[in-house]
């Protein structure tokens, strides 16, 4: 085995302008949408905002974990492609920007910012000492800032050892992740119960934290899975990637979608056991109306088809196969948060029009977006990691 | 030498790289029955033998589906047909209870059926004799080295080819394996008796450890945790008492210390005229009423005394209790349908204490009037 110093060769190629005229469209088209939807019914708008909001919040948290679980664990195999989720972690940079007009259209989403409405309701009262707007406004700053903090210090190193090469910048990156899993592990969680649990703040489950987190790493890793894959394929990446890197993609998506199903039944079979009107009415409205069939597609979307899908081993290391499964994960969890936030508005139907069209199109468009940015400003490949070697020559 | 059987051709190889491009041109030569050993799994080995993929995997999938099914069913019979048990009044077939169950057992078969398939079949259990064993050759590549061996059933096989086609590979050694002639005698055999009587005293043991767990040890000081004791026990059979019974009747003429004795049992006529309310129209009994009839009555009765029951169909809905039957009642006629129950309600007597039955006769009363408020009512 050569040296781990040994220097690799890798030139960057200009970022794939399918690729981006692609998210320009998209972004273009949702953006219109979304803020015509805005003038028209600007309630409903902001619930697709809040979608928007929480699918790509889990864009960056699921690539921020990524990022993270590598460093921890030292591993190997997903060293040469580390690069595709610091990009894509990037979309925490804009998290912010989209949570404006969410805080700003509270009043529309969330319940519990109706002054009347809380004083003539006990559990609200007792409740609002923790759910009041500018608790929530200092809570979500909180959370933004964590997440964008360690965000910027985990690519900052990473970006600063494709220049000095230095082996001591992996050692403290793994520090910074080691914290980070802490406060991660928190702040997902109450970002959570804030941002999706409290639309119904009679309403509670101490797993919905643990099923948010689920969703975003599935969400997280199909982009990165996606991208990895597009660049590899288009020999934007190093040489060297082969079908074993693509099956331990491939088992992580599989496996992450046993642990989604694995949770979201958990959370079901409780509620449903227990039996309290007090947790069981959130599963009765979406079980009422059309949301009935949304609910059943929601598990053979998010589910069974993607299990079955990749199941067996050659689709895991088919390049074709991987991408069809990346992308069908990632609309599965904008189905899932779809199906998390808005039985709220509407009870009795699904809410499906044009201003919801906007929620995958502008999600696609910023992501795309975003990584442009971020693809332009820094290498694609962490040519100074001191693992690449032994993540070129990754066997299973 | 000659004698002996010839079992196999090897080579041993020093790196990975060799032993990968050995088994491709074994491969290329049209042998079929060979194999490679290595200390551990090396990557492309299995492309370069080209190998199918494992039959063992069919085992899981098969063995686990119909683990599945049959549990499905399994749990049907019991939980809808053959012993159904009202819990929480859930139906008495329902999927969601069942999953957990399902996937355990799927999961524990297919493993089982795994590692038995493994023994058994690709294993050939019991037979546990094998040429290579003990022979300098397993001793290299179970710590070091990689090998190849070429079976002598290989159709193409004869020493003169093979030893050619193995020089061309220049491994770094190779020797010519025979079959032990004392493992040629014996012939595996499931039902040998030593295997057998392995197995039956190992049953033996088991189900005796576990005989002597459940029905001795659990009786024994200090594991019985003061669960034998002298005192009896309801429906014990006691040695004291002449008609051998531990529960005992009270003494005749007596009652116990609370209790109020019942008259009117089957005699709601005699219940309505003799019995009086004995509680104030108060805020404190009222509250006690509201409190019970909520815990109580409310589910069938409705928190108003309607009849609309909270039970969604499962149980028949009791009548309004704001007919004008049941405004003209006494209070003791009241009393006596919760003593006694009617139709379908049964006797609420266990739940409720004398002063709580009373409360509740209030509260029904206080319904009764708020619903049919009269204008005097109101100064």
């Amino acid at each position: 085995m050569s040296s781990p110093n040994e220097k690799i060769e890798f030139v960057k190629k200009p970022f794939p302008s399918k690729i981006l005229n692609i998210g320009m469209i998209c972004f273009v088209l949702g953006a219109v949408l979304i803020i015509a939807g805005y003038f028209v019914d600007h309630t409903r708008a902001a619930f697709s905002n809040l979608i928007i909001l929480m699918v790509l919040i889990s864009v960056g948290l699921g690539s921020l974990f990524f990022i993270g679980i590598e460093y921890i664990a030292g591993a190997v195999w997903s060293t040469v492609f580390r690069r595709v989720p610091e990009f894509l972690g990037g979309v925490l940079l804009i998290v912010p920007l989209i949570a404006i007009p969410v805080f700003l259209n509270s009043h529309g989403l969330y319940h519990w910012t109706h002054e009347e409405a809380v004083q003539s309701d006990e559990i609200l009262l007792n409740k609002s000492s923790y759910l009041n707007l500018n608790f929530f406004l200092i809570r979500l700053i909180f959370y933004f800032i964590l997440w964008i903090g360690f965000y910027l210090f985990l690519t900052k190193n990473s970006k600063k050892q494709d220049k000095t090469n230095d082996a001591k910048l992996s050692k403290i990156n793994i520090k910074i992740s080691a914290i980070m899993m802490l406060f991660y592990a928190i702040t997902i969680t109450f970002a959570a119960v804030d941002l999706l649990m409290s639309l119904e703040p009679h309403w509670f489950s101490t797993i919905i934290g643990v099923y948010y987190f689920a969703g975003t790493l599935l969400a997280g890793l199909s982009v990165a899975t996606f991208f990895i894959v597009y660049f590899n394929e288009n020999g934007y990446l190093i040489k060297g990637i082969v079908s074993d890197h693509y099956y331990s993609l491939g088992a992580f998506l599989f496996a992450f979608t046993n642990f989604w199903a694995y949770i979201a039944f958990s959370q079901f079979l409780l509620i449903w056991y227990a039996n309290l009107p007090e947790e069981t009415f959130w599963y009765l409205h979406r079980w009422e109306g059309s949301w009935i069939y949304f609910s059943i597609a929601l598990i053979i979307i998010r589910f069974v088809i993607p299990y079955f899908y990749l199941l067996s081993q050659p689709s895991k290391m088919n390049p074709k196969k991987l991408l069809f499964a990346s992308v069908w994960i990632f609309f599965a969890h904008i189905v899932d948060i779809f199906w998390l936030a808005m039985p709220t508005l509407n009870k009795n139907n699904v809410p499906l029009g044009w201003i919801e069209l906007s929620i995958p199109l502008l999600l696609v468009g910023l992501i795309i977006i975003v990584l442009y940015f971020r693809y332009k400003s820094s290498n694609l490949v962490p040519i100074g990691d001191p693992k690449l070697k032994r993540s070129i020559d990754f066997r299973l | 030498m000659n004698e002996k059987i010839i079992f196999a051709y090897t080579a041993l190889f020093d790196k990975p790289d060799d032993i990968i491009k050995a088994a491709k041109s074994t491969e290329e030569a049209g042998y079929t029955k060979y194999d490679v050993n290595t200390p551990y799994p090396v990557h492309g080995l299995f492309s370069a033998m080209k190998l199918p993929p494992s039959k063992l995997g069919y085992v899981a999938l098969v063995v686990g589906l119909s683990a599945a099914i049959g549990i499905l069913l399994t749990m049907y019979w019991i939980a809808a047909i053959d012993y159904p048990i009202n819990i929480g009044g859930k139906p008495f077939f329902s999927f969601p209870a069942l999953v957990p169950i399902i996937f355990e057992v799927t999961v524990l078969s297919a493993s089982i059926a795994t590692v038995l398939a493994l023994l058994f079949y690709f294993f050939k259990f019991p037979n546990n004799s094998y040429p290579l064993h003990d022979t300098n050759y397993m001793k290299a590549v179970s710590s070091d080295k990689y090998g190849l061996c070429i079976l002598a059933d290989d159709p193409k096989f004869s020493i003169k080819d093979v030893e050619d086609f193995i020089t061309s590979l220049s491994p770094i050694h190779k020797e010519i394996i025979y079959f032990d002639e004392e493992e040629l005698k014996v012939k595996p055999n499931i039902l040998e008796p030593k295997f057998v009587t392995f197995l039956i005293v190992i049953g033996i043991f088991i189900s005796g450890i576990t005989y002597f767990t459940l029905n001795k040890l659990m009786y024994m000081e200090p594991f019985t945790w003061m669960m034998i004791q002298t005192k009896p026990i309801p429906q014990e059979e006691s040695k004291i008492f002449a008609d051998g019974y531990s529960m005992r009747v009270p003494i005749k003429g007596t009652i116990s210390r609370g209790h109020m004795p019942y008259l009117f049992y089957g005699k709601p006529e005699e219940a309505s005229v003799k019995m009086q309310n004995p509680l104030a129209f108060s805020k404190v009994n009222l509250e006690l009423g509201k409190n019970k009839y909520n815990i109580y009555c409310s589910p069938c009765h409705g928190n108003f005394g309607e009849g609309d029951s909270r039970l969604r169909g499962q149980f028949p809905n009791p009548p309004s209790l704001h007919s004008a039957k049941v405004s003209n009642w006494s209070d003791g006629r009241i009393y006596h349908v919760i003593m006694e129950g009617q139709n379908v309600m049964p006797s609420y007597a266990s739940q409720l204490n004398i002063n709580e039955r009373w409360a509740v006769v209030l509260y029904v009363r206080a319904l009764q009037r708020s619903l049919n408020a009269k204008e005097s009512d109101l100064k």
